[in-house]
């Protein structure tokens, strides 16, 4: 069989500047990792894999990307590609979501699509549903593990507002994964990480992927952040540092004059 | 573009009943509409759902978009798209708005890639400027607020977060049109289905984005059963609980219970952090609480940089005085 996995580069922290002349925050020299859900996702594409089957990691992103696949290479996967051209800056999820689709149609005879469920910088989560109606695939959101997949047909354990569920799905789908709790990701050995030099390794631009590309980019993108801004600061709150039963006294005080409770 | 009118609102059902968060969600849209002169309308898909038309005739409301079915029952989301892709596609609406719940970021983007127009997640606040809709949403962890528009596209589509809008009041009673949605589905033909679900949480009051009082757990309650102490409080406030990852990692409480990052993202009235540090992927999933109360014997504990209320001590002592002050206050209100 053959997973697909996208994965995305987003920053370390979420500290990050603003572009005073522009709506967006400044990406430059700021330190970057794979996008946590997505090397979630990428470790269980690891784990059902059996003899034969292939692990593909795609992501778009500039030339610093590189480290970000060369990471899931080191984490199992068996190529990467990068897609990368001046005409997929500035994508927002309808642009990357056109782009991913045009390059998994290149790709084709795909059993399995991963992403994250969201990302850790702008979450919107999106990605992975538009990717599966582009592709007319069926989608499964929130998933926290597979539980079993054979030829045509998968059983997937998703996270529900109660517990979980598990859903049946015919093959080929679109994943998109969020991890359970006790995930750990892995950090993988150095003879992984030198083994990874040797795997496959492409890049894709706009015209190696096809499709439409009044649909990439800034060219193509739907929204339009019109203002990018620091929240409004919380005020000071008040600590209690008295014993406990008058600082219960204190709390509640406060609590009636605020008309808190 | 010209043609698109009316404000739809998706109506998600929890069990028989109708989620609160859809009444948040017609209070702001009937705000929308009395600026961009339109009408109020709701979706209702599922199984047994004609029932609750009459809980949308107080609000103000023009028309329900009714489709019944059995198949409905179950969630599903090659169902649900197909049948409000098809819908859309009849009526043109210039908004349609989801709730930011599991089943609405499932729903939402699904439809937008089919309809071609863009789509905001996790809005915190909606309105109208120069004939497009501006939706507001964080990001960078909370970090930032970004106003975003669909300048070119119609529908725009956002989701809402819940609670964090006023909930639409009761009005007199109107008489809403309703249509009826034609269902053209094969069930021999669904490439998914749900086979097995499992309960970890009993949500007889809400599920934790819609609580109006949470009160979450960390590493410094210690063990299992020590959230009994966290579970007393909470009763006494008819609360959530809630937790940190920490707690849920060590297997104290359910996922399903978990705040931040990498679970829910809530915005009750009132969140009482007790026994959690305050990591910025726990702050992300609870700073916009209203109000916060934190309880950390640890006086550098950074949850005291973002609460309004603060007390430094062991919970093991402040929380059964806490829960024994609140129920006599409550007691006599
Ligand atoms: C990608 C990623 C995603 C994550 N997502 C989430 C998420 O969604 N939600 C989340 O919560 N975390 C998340 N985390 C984990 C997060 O970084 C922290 O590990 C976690 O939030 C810590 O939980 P805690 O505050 O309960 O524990 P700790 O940080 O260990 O804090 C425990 C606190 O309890 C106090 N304490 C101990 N005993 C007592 C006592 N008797 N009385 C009073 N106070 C006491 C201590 O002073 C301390 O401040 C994520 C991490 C990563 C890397």
């Amino acid at each position: 069989m053959r997973f697909i996995v996208c994965v995305k580069q987003v920053p370390e922290s979420n500290d990050l500047k603003i572009d005073p002349n522009a709506n967006r925050v400044l990406k430059k020299g700021v330190s970057t990792i794979i996008n946590f859900f997505d090397q979630f996702v990428l470790e269980e594409a690891s784990k059902i894999r059996k003899e034969g089957d292939e692990i593909i990691a795609i992501s778009m992103g500039d030339s610093e990307t590189k480290s970000t696949l060369m990471r899931c290479l080191a984490l199992g996967a068996d190529k990467a590609i990068l897609l990368n051209d001046e005409k997929f800056l500035e994508s927002d999820t309808f642009g990357t979501s056109n782009i991913l689709a045009a390059a998994l149609k290149k790709i084709g005879d795909y059993d399995i699509i991963f992403c994250g469920n969201s990302s850790l910088d702008t979450g919107s989560g999106q990605v992975g549903p538009e990717i599966a109606e582009r592709l007319d695939l069926p989608q499964v959101t929130y998933t926290e593990s597979i539980e079993n997949v054979e030829i045509g047909k998968i059983k997937i354990k998703v996270q529900t507002d109660e517990g979980y569920s598990i859903i049946e799905s015919e093959l080929p789908l679109v994943i998109a994964g969020i991890p359970p709790s006790y995930y750990q990701p892995s950090i993988p050995p150095l003879p992984k990480i030198i083994a990874a030099q040797k795997k496959p390794f492409e890049v894709w631009n706009a015209e190696d992927i096809k499709g439409d590309k009044s649909k990439f980019g800034s060219a193509g993108s739907l929204i339009k952040i019109i203002k990018l801004y620091k929240p409004p600061k919380r005020e000071q709150g008040i600590v209690i540092t008295d014993e406990p039963k008058a600082a219960i006294e204190k709390l509640m005080e406060l609590l009636n004059k605020d008309k808190v409770i | 573009m010209a043609d698109n009118k009316d404000i739809w609102v998706f109506i998600e059902f929890k069990k028989n009943s109708i989620r609160g968060v859809s009444f948040e969600i017609i209070g702001k849209a009937k705000e929308l509409a009395k600026k961009s002169n339109e009408k109020v309308c709701v979706v209702l898909l599922g199984s047994n759902v004609s029932k609750f038309c009459e809980d949308f005739s107080y609000h103000g409301i023009d028309r329900i978009y009714l489709c019944e079915d059995s198949i409905l029952g179950e969630y599903l989301t090659e169902t649900f798209s197909s049948i409000l892709i098809n819908l859309i596609k009849e009526y043109i609406p210039s908004i349609l708005l989801f709730p930011a719940t599991k089943l609405g970021r499932d729903l939402a983007p699904r439809i937008a890639a089919a309809l071609e127009t863009g789509l905001t997640a996790d809005c915190i606040e909606l309105d109208i400027q120069d004939g497009n809709l501006v939706q507001t949403r964080t990001v960078y962890g909370g970090n930032y607020l970004a106003d975003i528009i669909c300048p070119k596209n119609r529908p725009q589509m956002a989701t809402v977060r819940p609670n964090v809008m006023e909930r639409s009041e009761a009005l007199e009673k109107n008489q809403p049109e309703i249509i009826n949605v034609p269902i053209d589905i094969d069930p021999n033909q669904l490439k998914t289905k749900v086979t097995e679900k499992i309960e970890t949480t009993v949500i007889d009051i809400k599920p934790i984005d819609e609580a109006d009082v949470i009160v979450s757990g960390g590493r410094g309650i210690g063990s299992k059963e020590n959230f009994k102490i966290i579970d007393e409080l909470a009763g006494v406030l008819n609360a959530a609980v809630g937790a940190s990852r920490a707690a849920v990692d060590a297997g104290w409480i359910s996922k399903s219970c978990q705040v931040g990052q990498s679970g829910t993202v809530v915005c009750p009235n009132i969140y009482i952090a007790c026994g959690i540090s305050g990591t910025t992927q726990h702050l992300v999933g609870m700073k916009s609480s209203k109000k916060i109360i934190a309880i950390n014997k640890d006086p550098n504990a950074p949850i005291f940089d973002v609460c309004d209320y603060g007390i430094v001590g062991d919970y093991k002592v402040i929380v059964p005085l806490l829960t024994e002050a609140l129920k006599e206050k409550l007691s006599q209100d």
